[in-house]
């Protein structure tokens, strides 16, 4: 049982991270220590964090690049939003509703994930990124001509179709086409935050190290050979597909309940590559870089602030080459001996394939 | 050795599997790929418990019969029976499932897991909890987990690699790679083995302690075993019945000593002026 | 006759899209990357073309030469800074370098250009031409993009058919190694594809911008997205496809947005192009892919 407490021991220390990560902030942000803007921005990194974790069991663990990652966290955020707002007389307690808008916010994604899914994972390669990223679009499309309002008669959901308040008796609007949910009450708090970040690397992390997701690492590595040994292909590429899918619901959600108002337009192509971004500078397949990744990289261009109007200019310059340094042999080999150093902190839990080893006659 | 004695269907299979329904019926079986039929007409049948030989010179269709009998290409034509039952319309998993399991020419391994885990993913369906009992970490899952950790070290133990089991596959060495197919095929408790060219790239020590292993997971698992080799020692050491495939069809069928003498074969291999 | 209209300028905007996802997809044939920047290059082409007439008071050809020489300089210049060191690396690893290009690109024009939108002044300024007495209306532009991409496309399917230099791109492209055996300079010929498929950018980006003046630093971002669908479309690797592909796209986009939903045109290019994707998994054009076992 060697290799069980191995993986255990690996998991403590993800889970101390982010546990870590909680106390120094919340420290740090009651004595005074923390910038306002840096206060503001702990729950967008804890969502953001949820998301690069969610997509690396995509991308990393079942090797199937999704560029359209965003679109699942938008399901979430707005069918989270309507729920919290729809049942803010039924239900009084904030956490409560909260939690039932995370809720929500995974199934509707999950269901959508599955409707994506079924389609999208019989494709293979470029042409499965692509309809990843064209679906993301179409979510968009559809939610920024969404209309959603409540009233004494419940729900009142309008494609295309303008709402007006007037046609509501004695209620509000909860979507509002392009200008998106307003009048949201912030529910989501720091703690929450961490604690969603703690579930979620709790699924992926317990999904990886069993049998089912033995068998999704195994359609990465080798399909032909994992289909020989009788493992059903669809069922585990969408179960991945779909849990990441859901998780990435859970964290939108989160995400609009963390503002008053959030638009469509908010979770595009770019929010997407922002997050696959995190999860291929943090390692594919390894959770815990996908955490340091996503975390430092969120406050990057806060903590470039010093260098102001050339802070995304630096971003992009960092970008290019981090990855020049990390993936050409010259430049990887001279850096070998730094590496060594870092390597205990970014040290991977789920080893990954060599690109293209699969030495076929 | 036992004899290969004839049955109804004009086939030979070994005299002690007679009693039972041969596990494996390929008839007629053939594919064409734009216009070229690369396997044309392929009837074989094995027995139960029958170690059978597929030779051929390179390029006869070797393995697009592997790939045919498992699914990978569908048949254009013909019929696969396992175990009596027509396969028609399974894919490769269910294949598997249904009881035939492979090892591949150029190594499929899941290179980038442990050994364990690889023996563990051939377990896949014949151990297992679900999803949610394995996100939860249900009972169910300690249970299955401890039972296939067990079932991996044991299917290990055929080939002396229990000591290796922590090891990533990628990085063992070829032959140790090719010994770790047969265990994760084997781990999906097949009735038939398909084993592509299994002593490639073996020396002539490994090469007869492989024969061994062969013979012995046989014996010790009740199931039949056709193989596809070059190494001549090998396939005259071991398999019972031989079928010579040469340009997608089968020229010759029989016992070692029969295919030996065979001058058809010995022609296929050597051309016309080594046949004389 | 509004359809045909319609029709006109869909094959209109197509054209562009064509255009660009030209240099998508022969950039993809060639170095088998997605190279995300390439929308932003059409971006620097219009910042270029505007500069040039409205600042240098250049007429509208020079503007557009001095577009074409500035993203040919570009596109070789970025291959070989930030795509050539990683010829080796995942496909991955490029992917989110090319994404950082277009980030730097989009936030160089930031600095130097701000975010204030810039009105294009269109390159073309011929009243628009009217057919059957007027019922049939079409800008000059429309006219005008389609007529160059037709001239383009002529081009580079004989450039590439039959030139030195394109044989040897199909070569690079079909086996980079089996080309270096037979003495073709690969390196070359990819700072040549980049070279071509940056020009054509700049091209699409005057077109582009023509039609919608509105100049602003992430202008390209849309347009490149929507040519690399049409790209995919098409079957990526294929000059065809890629000309298929981006004119069907166009024509797609702009009867959905007149006869469907003009707020859903986006969600209708898009399912248009999952459905052709379930189809045909490889594109329309595209070569199947099989994997040996």
């Amino acid at each position: 049982m060697k290799k069980l407490s191995r993986n255990a021991k690996s998991n403590a220390v993800t889970y101390a991270i982010v546990v870590a990560f909680f106390v120094v902030m919340t420290v740090l942000s009651s004595t005074g220590h923390l910038s306002n803007s840096l206060t503001g921005q702990l729950i967008p990194i804890c969502v953001y964090i949820c998301m690069a974790v969610s997509l690396n069991l995509t991308v990393g663990i079942l090797g199937e690049l999704s560029l359209g990652h965003a679109g699942f966290m938008s399901v979430g955020a707005f069918s989270g939003v309507i729920v919290a707002m729809s049942l803010q007389s039924a239900i009084s307690s904030g956490p409560v509703r909260l939690i039932l808008a995370i809720l929500v916010g995974a199934i509707m994604a999950a269901v959508v994930g599955v409707l994506v899914g079924v389609p999208v994972l019989r494709l293979r390669g470029d042409y499965l990124a692509i309809v990843t990223l064209a679906f993301g679009e179409i979510i968009k499309n559809i939610i920024n001509n969404l209309y959603v309002g409540y009233d004494a008669n419940g729900l009142h959901i309008r494609l295309l179709r303008v709402l007006p308040k007037t046609e509501l008796t004695d209620g509000f609007l909860i979507i509002n086409g392009p200008q998106g949910a307003t009048g949201i009450t912030k529910l989501s708090t720091f703690p929450a935050g961490i604690l969603l970040v703690l579930f979620t690397l709790f699924v992926v992390l317990n999904l990886i190290q069993s049998r089912s997701g033995r068998a999704i690492m195994a359609i990465r590595d080798n399909r032909i050979a994992a289909e020989s040994v009788g493992i059903n292909i669809t069922k585990y590429k969408l179960m991945a597909f779909v849990v990441s899918a859901a998780l990435a619901g859970m964290a939108g959600a989160l995400y609009a309940m963390n503002f008053t108002g959030v638009a469509a337009t908010k979770f595009d192509f770019n929010t997407s590559i922002l997050v696959l971004v995190f999860v291929v500078l943090g390692g594919m397949g390894n959770i815990r870089g996908s955490i340091i990744a996503a975390a430092i990289l969120y406050t990057l261009p806060e903590l470039l602030r010093a260098v102001n109007d050339y802070r995304m200019l630096f971003y992009a310059i960092v970008l290019i080459v981090v990855m020049l340094v990390t993936n050409n042999p010259t430049m990887k080999a001279g850096l070998a001996a730094v590496g060594t150093a870092l390597k205990g902190v970014f040290m991977k839990t789920v080893p990954v394939p060599e690109e293209g080893g699969d030495g076929d006659e | 050795m036992s004899k290969l004695v004839p049955i109804p269907s004009n086939s030979f299979i070994p005299e002690r599997d007679l009693d039972k329904v041969p596990i494996l019926e390929a008839k007629r079986l053939g594919i064409t790929f734009g216009g070229l039929k690369a396997v044309e007409d392929f009837n074989l049948t094995i027995g139960r418990t029958e170690i059978a030989g597929l030779i051929g010179p390179n390029g006869a269709g070797k393995t697009t019969v592997f790939n045919l009998l498992t699914k990978v290409y569908q048949p254009t034509t013909g019929t696969i029976l396992l175990d009596g039952k027509d396969t028609a319309g399974m894919n490769t998993a269910q294949v598997n499932h249904a009881g035939i399991a492979r090892t591949f020419q150029n190594i499929r391994l899941f290179s980038a897991l442990s050994v364990e885990d690889n023996v563990k993913i051939g377990l896949h369906n014949e151990i297992g909890s679900g999803m949610w009992s394995d996100i939860f970490r249900l009972p169910r899952h300690w249970k299955s987990e401890k039972i296939a950790h067990e079932r991996a070290l044991e299917l290990l133990s055929i080939f002396h690699m229990q000591d290796m089991a922590n090891k990533q596959a990628g990085s063992l060495p070829y032959g140790a790679q090719r010994r770790l197919e047969i265990v994760r095929a084997l781990a999906t408790n097949p009735s038939i083995l398909l084993l592509d060219e299994p002593a490639a790239g073996m020396n002539p020590s490994e090469t007869s302690e492989l024969m061994d292993n062969i013979r012995s997971i046989r014996d010790t698992f009740q199931i039949a075993v056709l193989l596809i080799e070059h190494d001549m020692s090998l396939v005259m050491g071991i398999c019972e019945g031989i079928c010579v495939l040469n340009y997608g069809r089968v020229i010759a069928k029989g016992e070692p000593d029969e295919i030996k003498n065979n001058p058809t074969v010995i022609e296929a291999y050597l051309g016309k002026k080594g046949a004389k | 006759m509004s359809f045909l209209t319609s029709l006109i300028n869909g094959i209109s905007l197509g054209s562009v899209y064509a255009i660009i996802a030209l240099g998508y997809t022969m950039v993809y044939g060639i170095a088998k990357m997605l190279n995300f920047a390439h929308g932003d290059v059409i971006m620097v082409g219009a910042y270029m073309c505007f500069c040039a007439m409205n600042y240098w008071g250049l007429p509208p050809i020079v503007g557009i030469l001095v577009a074409i020489a500035v993203c040919t300089v570009l596109g070789i210049v970025i291959e070989k800074l930030a795509y050539k060191p990683l010829r080796q690396a995942s496909s991955l690893a490029v992917l989110i370098t090319a994404i950082g290009v277009s980030y730097f690109l989009q936030n160089a024009a930031l600095l130097i250009f701000s975010a204030n939108q810039k009105s294009f002044p269109s390159v073309v300024n011929l009243p628009n031409v009217t057919l059957f007495g007027g019922r049939l209306s079409v800008t000059a532009i429309a006219i005008a993009t389609v007529v160059t991409s037709a001239v383009i496309m002529v081009a580079l399917t004989l450039f590439v058919s039959k030139s030195k230099t394109g044989k040897a791109m199909r070569a690079v492209s079909e086996d980079k190694e089996a080309a270096q055996l037979m003495g073709i300079n690969v390196n070359g010929t990819i700072s040549v594809t980049f070279a071509i498929g940056s020009g054509l950018a700049a091209i699409a980006g005057v077109l582009y911008l023509s039609a919608y003046p509105n100049l602003v630093p992430t202008t390209g971002s849309m347009p490149g997205i929507k040519a690399f669908t049409a790209a995919v479309f098409g079957g990526i690797g294929s000059i065809p496809g890629a000309m298929l592909g981006g004119i069907l796209l166009g024509v797609i986009e702009i009867l959905g947005k007149a006869y469907i939903s003009s707020q859903l045109s986006d969600a209708i290019v898009f399912a248009v192009l999952i459905i052709v994707l379930l189809i045909k998994p490889t594109g329309l054009l595209g070569k199947k892919i099989s994997e040996k076992v």
